[in-house]
């Protein structure tokens, strides 16, 4: 890891000002993916402006018909919290298969999607879910926030501050995990709510897409059969050691099936 | 350097540190203490794992000035002076371990979950467990030390 400055903020408005100081800065939320990546010098920061001592960054509240979860709040938090789990349970079970138990303790919901890796599982819930992201500047629709591979749009200065998801109906979650590593080789996100059906994916492309097939087959009858059928172009997705396009392909289908199935699933 | 000011074990501790120090570098080469291992370094083996304000993390992928002013918990400070915690004697009875280097790393995590869980299912102790890796055991002996190691802390 090379050297760098070190600052810990106390408030957003502390923060925004570190981390305009100087372009090369980054924010440190978590730190379980960008200290892993300064690490292998694959980043390499002049500053980092720690995120964890700015309090009201963290915390599950309900506002309205949405769960608002700021964007300091642990993977963990989230899995555990009662109230994700009795009005968003599959917010909640996404939440709770994020990496391994230590690096939920850790993790934080807006560190992971200011990332935006193509495998992450937090990308699938905020788009699969039509939720408002939150930043000290603006509040940005959670279908134009995810811009390409680990790309936002976030300006340079801004700070996710939470993220806002609408309540449904009905929602689930399934993913394929890569075995070793545990990101999503092919994760579905599905939800039933008053903006209508969606299916948005995540690890099979870029970034996280919706599949407005399914979409449209589930909003006439929301069952696992009624994706039979639908396939998505191999094309576009992800092709590397682990799986090829074409396996991706297939798994939407199956994993699409099965968040389906986890949806109806009373518990 | 900063200065990093916490709370291990019990003792308030204070280091001048690299900003870029990770959390087990100062453990095991400023505090001395190395029953906290490095296995992978790159947050995937479990074995550096400690308790920060009481919960399971991996040392490795922390930084030292993350900690500051924070508890943290490793396995010299579960392990009583004369003796072994219950989960210790657990993973000896059950033969929870080979050549033993991972076990810190298991014990931490066993503790966390077994505060948490009470009674853990066999189920519940191997999904929790997923963040620690044993190339010895082949697991099976971890999961009835843990199971019987929470039993044993519920006394």
């Amino acid at each position: 890891m090379y050297a760098f400055n070190y600052h810990r903020a106390t408030s957003t408005a502390d923060a925004a000002a570190k981390l305009g100081a100087n372009s090369d800065a980054k924010l440190l939320a978590g730190g379980q993916t960008l200290l892993a990546a300064m690490k292998l010098r694959l980043a390499n920061p002049s500053d980092l402006v720690d995120l964890a001592g700015i309090a009201d960054l963290a915390g599950i509240r309900k506002e309205g018909n949405a769960l608002v979860i700021g964007a300091m709040t642990r993977h963990a938090e989230v899995a555990e919290s009662a109230d994700v789990r009795a009005s968003l349970p599959a917010l909640a079970r996404l939440a709770g298969g994020i990496g391994d138990r230590m690096v939920r303790n850790m993790g934080t919901l807006g560190g992971s999607i200011a990332n935006n890796d193509p495998a992450a599982d937090y990308p699938a819930a905020v788009v699969g879910l039509g939720a408002t992201v939150h930043t000290n500047r603006r509040k940005i629709d959670g279908d134009a926030f995810f811009t390409g591979m680990y790309g936002t749009a976030l300006d340079a200065g801004e700070i996710v501050t939470a993220v806002a998801f609408p309540l449904a109906k009905r929602a689930g979650y399934a993913k394929f995990p890569n075995p070793a590593s545990r990101y999503a080789l092919v994760g579905v996100f599905v939800s039933e709510g008053a903006g209508g059906v969606r299916v948005a994916v995540t690890g099979a492309g870029s970034c996280v897409f919706r599949v407005s097939a399914m979409e449209k087959a589930l909003a006439t009858q929301f069952t696992a059969a009624s994706l039979s059928g639908i396939t998505v172009a191999s094309d576009e997705l992800n092709s590397d050691m682990h799986a090829s396009a074409e396996y991706r392909a297939h798994l939407i289908g199956v994993m699409a099936g099965r968040a389906v199935t986890d949806a109806l699933t009373a518990r | 350097m900063v200065n990093v000011s916490l709370t291990v074990n019990g003792k308030a501790v204070s280091a001048a540190v690299e900003t870029r120090t990770l959390l087990v570098e100062l453990i095991r080469n400023e505090l001395k203490l190395t029953g906290t291992h490095v296995g992978c370094d790159t947050a995937q083996c479990g074995a550096c794992t400690i308790h920060l304000n009481g919960k399971a993390v991996k040392s490795c992928n922390l930084l030292a000035v993350q900690a500051q002013g924070a508890q943290v918990v490793t396995i010299e400070g579960v392990t009583p002076i004369d003796g072994l915690h219950p989960m210790q004697t657990a993973f000896r009875d059950h033969h929870g371990l080979q050549c033993g280097f991972c076990t810190p790393g298991m014990v931490m995590s066993a503790i966390d979950l077994a505060r948490r869980h009470g009674s853990p299912s066999e189920e519940q102790v191997r999904a929790e467990l997923d963040g620690n890796l044993c190339r010895c055991t082949g697991y099976h002996n971890i999961v009835k030390a843990v199971r019987a190691g929470a039993a044993a802390m519920k006394g």
